[in-house]
């Protein structure tokens, strides 16, 4: 029997849910174990950051205009920390960059 | 007004930039759907449901590959394992005066830009606040993965590409700006980035997926920083990340 698309959608979806939902209801008192907390406030940074680089370097049309984007966003969010000044700050960095690129050598 | 309210109000500002975002990334995940013949309603669902992306494009393979319902689940499990790491950081950052049932709906909006702004807050974190990222994020998604869906034909190829990295740039503007003041976190991003690298060129290591990747160096990263560097008080307190 081929997987009807609708139940599928119904069968990941709860997955999701449920890896979503199981810490976060399991872990219901506060954790004194000096290892798991320090490990839980590294999480965040850690998982971020694995998740940027390198895969912003990819991303975009360009490994060149993928680097000026990470460049730029980084610049700024040590500068000034804008949630949205240091994403569309990166947006319009690649898109320059394309542009030069496109302009100097007709190809990305 | 009511705390409620102020803290949902401050979520819906911190989202606005991460639907803008989500639109850009979604609209390529509608013209995926598209191609594996879902519909803009099927598709609309899928996202208001899942709210995942890297999550929804193994969804969509799935479906196009004609995937068992097991393996579909398997699938979803470990391409978003790492939520089950920020869902066990988010249980120690909520308030706990707050109902019980708050967790299960937060737990929802559990993706990795509502995670970053969430944990960005200072001190303990409302639940309203992550309703409020919730509320104007996720419209975004749905919107972006419909559209694309309908429109994916005739968006600008350029636009897109630039668009792509506005995500990027958001987990950027999470993870710098504590980096200024406390060395030990900068080092420790700086290391991820380094690792990340290394295990997405390695010839062996390369071969994992990126939810595979992402969770290994997260826990193996995490717990030698956590070894070398166990967080006293002081720190906590400050960035309460």
């Amino acid at each position: 029997m081929k997987p009807d698309a609708n139940m599928s959608l119904l069968v990941m979806a709860a997955t999701i849910y449920l890896v979503r939902a199981l810490p976060l209801t399991l872990l219901r008192k506060e954790i004194n174990n000096s290892f798991i907390r320090s490990f839980l406030f590294y999480v965040p940074y850690v998982s971020l950051s694995v998740m940027t680089f390198p895969a912003i370097l990819s991303s975009t049309d360009s490994f060149w205009s993928g680097l000026s984007g990470f460049l730029v966003a980084a610049v700024i969010a040590w500068v000034d920390g804008n949630l949205f000044r240091v994403s569309i700050g990166a947006c319009l960095a690649v898109f320059l960059t394309e542009s030069i690129v496109l302009l100097f050598t007709g190809t990305l | 007004m009511k705390e409620s309210k102020i803290w949902f109000i401050r979520g819906m500002k911190a989202g606005i930039p991460i639907g803008l975002g989500y639109f850009a990334v979604a609209f390529t995940l509608g013209i995926a759907a598209r191609g594996a013949g879902l519909t803009a309603l099927q598709s609309g669902f899928m996202s208001a449901a899942m709210l995942a992306s890297a999550g929804e494009f193994a969804a969509i393979n799935a479906i196009a590959s004609g995937a068992g319902y097991m393996e579909m689940a398997v699938t979803e499990l470990v391409v978003n394992l790492r939520y089950l790491l920020m869902s066990g950081a988010l249980s120690q950052k909520v308030r706990r005066d707050k109902p019980f049932i708050h967790r299960f709906l937060m737990a929802y909006g559990v993706t990795d830009e509502i995670f970053a702004v969430s944990m960005g807050v200072e001190g303990k974190l409302h639940p309203f606040y992550l309703y409020g990222a919730v509320s104007t994020a996720a419209p975004g998604w749905v919107a972006g993965t419909v559209m694309g869906v309908l429109l994916g034909m005739i968006m600008p190829h350029r636009v897109m590409s630039a668009m792509s990295v506005a995500l990027y740039g958001m987990f950027l503007a999470v993870v710098i700006p504590p980096s200024k003041s406390s060395k030990i976190i900068a080092g420790v991003v700086g290391i991820s980035m380094a690792a990340s690298a290394v295990f997405a060129y390695l010839p062996v290591a390369g071969a994992l997926s990126d939810g595979v990747r992402i969770i290994i160096l997260t826990v193996l990263v995490s717990g030698m920083a956590a070894l070398l560097f166990p967080v006293g008080g002081k720190e906590e307190k400050k960035n309460e990340a």
